[in-house]
């Protein structure tokens, strides 16, 4: 469960004199569920496009389900589902006819099971009963249950989805959510690109944080998010645990006090026995978006656009 | 993929919306003719449209002779021009090629759905001509049938139309590449169609100027209307073969050239 998807290599892409996307090594293993970050502007769908062989690299390896891309395209993007900024269809023919000549219109999906794959593509995103209307008279929500449908087509190994959520309203993200988890516990590796923080964060097992191009951060979310070692009391009056732990207290924010030390209990023990007022205690863990503003230097969203 | 091209083609409302209103104006033209009996004299207006009122099995080359400085190259640029940039357009293009359809392949397949709307717009022309030729007009082949002045035989001008429906198609195929290969450059399809037209109108503006004489035999408009040839008596080969060997040409450096292209570039659409 841990074999290498997707690798990239020191992966650069250079529109004239911009650098879109600056020698990324990017790792997913089979099973993840990678978040990758960024702020608009920062070269997240430039990345995408490169991994699908869409946009041609300027020089570095892309390596996805153990062939180089774009070369081996023809036999591994059939193993692969994608959503690329945002759902596209032909607005004229129904979604079931959509599906179907996406289907038609490459290798590695077998007639014989067309009608049933994409009959249960559409009962997966919650489109079983949708009927024959056109897809020009679809919501923006179901427009992008479609375009997940269509990734989820061939039943791929690897999901490449980019902002799945969008347009959906909250039951649905939380019924994306539940689709997308669902499908990783079967074996799916999902990579999802997003500028949405929370997104990530409940779905993501690991992150990779793209700024400007580079690759700030990339791993495990848990270890991310790992306690500091440091222990937050939460204290209407604050400066009496100064008093009382002296020399142990690293900051305090108004009624928040920050102590060094990894064992609430002792310290909770403590602070009661002198009689000081203590409203909560807990491991200091920093927060992911804590995380990835220190990581990618400016705010999410505010990246300078060069 | 090429049925699936196909299928998108044949399926379009446009496509048929394109057709139906290519076929309106030779309907109208010969419903004009019959209820005012004017054709024109031999030699003015638009080739055979003199001779129809004599013999209707003409039409269909009348039909063919009316949309074709105008209407059918613009049906054709329009379908031709949408082929890539307007996958691209909409969106499209990116989940094609990510399927993956294969660039050459999925090339290819619009070509041949473009090939397959030029020969089906051509044949209803002239199937559509054939039919009002024969309800509206005499069908009568009578004396001076063949631009020569001489009769020809009702087989012949079958078999003759046949080639002249052919070489209709092979000029419209050079309008097809041209916009097709602009369309393998832009993400509007309307720009590529526009291109498209734009070399023609270059072309027929060109033809007209005594100083291009020299590039005249280059433009790609020169040889069109030179399926009248094929009803002299005897058939006049010169401009025919000059003509097909021209868009040959310009159909196969535009075809390499819009390949060359495409499978190079970065989709960004």
């Amino acid at each position: 469960m841990s074999g290498p998807v997707l690798t990239t290599r020191a992966l650069i892409k250079q529109y004239g004199r911009l650098r879109a996307v600056d020698g990324i090594d990017l790792d997913v293993r089979a099973g993840d569920v990678y978040g990758f970050l960024g702020a608009n502007g920062s070269g997240k769908t430039t990345t995408v496009r490169m991994l699908l062989g869409l946009v041609l690299p300027t020089s570095g390896e892309i390596e996805l389900l153990g062939e180089r891309m774009p070369r081996g395209g023809r036999r591994v993007l059939p193993r692969v589902g994608a959503l690329i900024e945002g759902p596209a269809h032909y607005g004229h023919l129904s979604g079931r006819e959509n599906l179907s000549l996406l289907d038609a219109s490459g290798r590695g999906g077998a007639r014989r099971t067309r009608t049933q794959r994409v009959a249960e593509a559409l009962e997966q995103v919650g489109l079983g009963g949708v009927g024959r209307r056109p897809v020009k008279n679809y919501s923006l929500g179901m427009r992008q249950r479609l375009g997940l449908a269509g990734a989820l087509l061939r039943r791929p190994e690897l999901l490449v989805l980019d902002e799945p959520t969008n347009g959906l309203d909250p039951q649905g993200i939380t019924e994306i959510r539940e689709l997308l988890l669902d499908l990783n516990r079967g074996g799916t590796t999902v990579f999802l690109s997003s500028h949405l923080l929370a997104e990530v964060e409940q779905l993501c097992t690991r992150v990779g944080v793209l700024d400007r191009g580079r690759l700030v951060l990339q791993d495990r979310l848990a270890t991310l998010t790992a306690p500091t070692g440091s222990t937050v009391v939460h204290s209407p009056e604050p400066e009496r645990v100064r008093a009382v732990l002296d020399g142990r207290v690293l900051a305090i924010d108004g009624h928040r006090v920050v102590v060094r030390g990894d064992d609430p209990v002792a310290i909770n023990a403590r602070l009661v026995s002198a009689g000081v007022p203590v409203a909560g205690l807990a491991l200091e863990r920093p927060t992911p978006e804590e995380v990835v503003l220190a990581a990618a230097g400016t705010g999410p969203d505010r990246g300078s656009i060069r | 993929m090429i049925g699936v091209e196909l299928r998108k083609m044949f399926q379009r409302p446009r496509t048929w919306a394109t057709i139906a209103v290519l076929n309106a104006l030779p309907i109208l033209v010969a419903v004009l003719l019959v209820l005012t009996d004017l054709a024109p004299r031999p030699g003015e207006g638009p080739p055979f449209l003199s001779a129809v009122l004599r013999n209707g099995t003409l039409y269909p080359l009348a039909a063919l002779a009316i949309v074709l400085p105008l209407f059918l190259p613009i049906a054709v640029a329009v379908v031709a021009g949408d082929a890539v940039a307007g996958e691209a357009q909409a969106g499209t293009l990116r989940y094609l090629l990510a399927r993956p359809a294969g660039r050459t392949r999925l090339l290819v397949a619009k070509l041949v759905a473009v090939m397959a709307f030029v020969l089906v717009t051509v044949l209803i022309v002239a199937g559509v001509g054939y039919v009002l030729g024969t309800a509206l007009f005499d069908a009568e082949p009578i004396a001076g049938t063949s631009v020569s002045g001489t009769s020809l035989t009702p087989a012949e001008i079958g078999g003759r139309t046949m080639l002249a429906i052919g070489y209709v198609a092979v000029s419209m195929l050079g309008v097809a590449a041209f916009a097709l290969f602009f369309s393998t450059f832009t993400d509007s399809p309307l720009g590529a169609t526009m291109g498209a037209l734009a070399v023609l109108v270059a072309s027929s503006l060109l033809f007209t100027l005594d100083a291009a004489s020299p590039i005249a035999p280059y433009l790609p408009t020169r040889y069109w209307l030179a399926f009248v040839d094929l009803f002299r008596d005897p058939i006049l080969w010169r401009d025919i073969v000059r003509g097909l060997a021209l868009q040959g040409v310009y159909v196969g450096v535009l075809l390499a050239a819009a390949w060359a292209n495409f499978t190079t570039k970065d989709v960004t659409s």
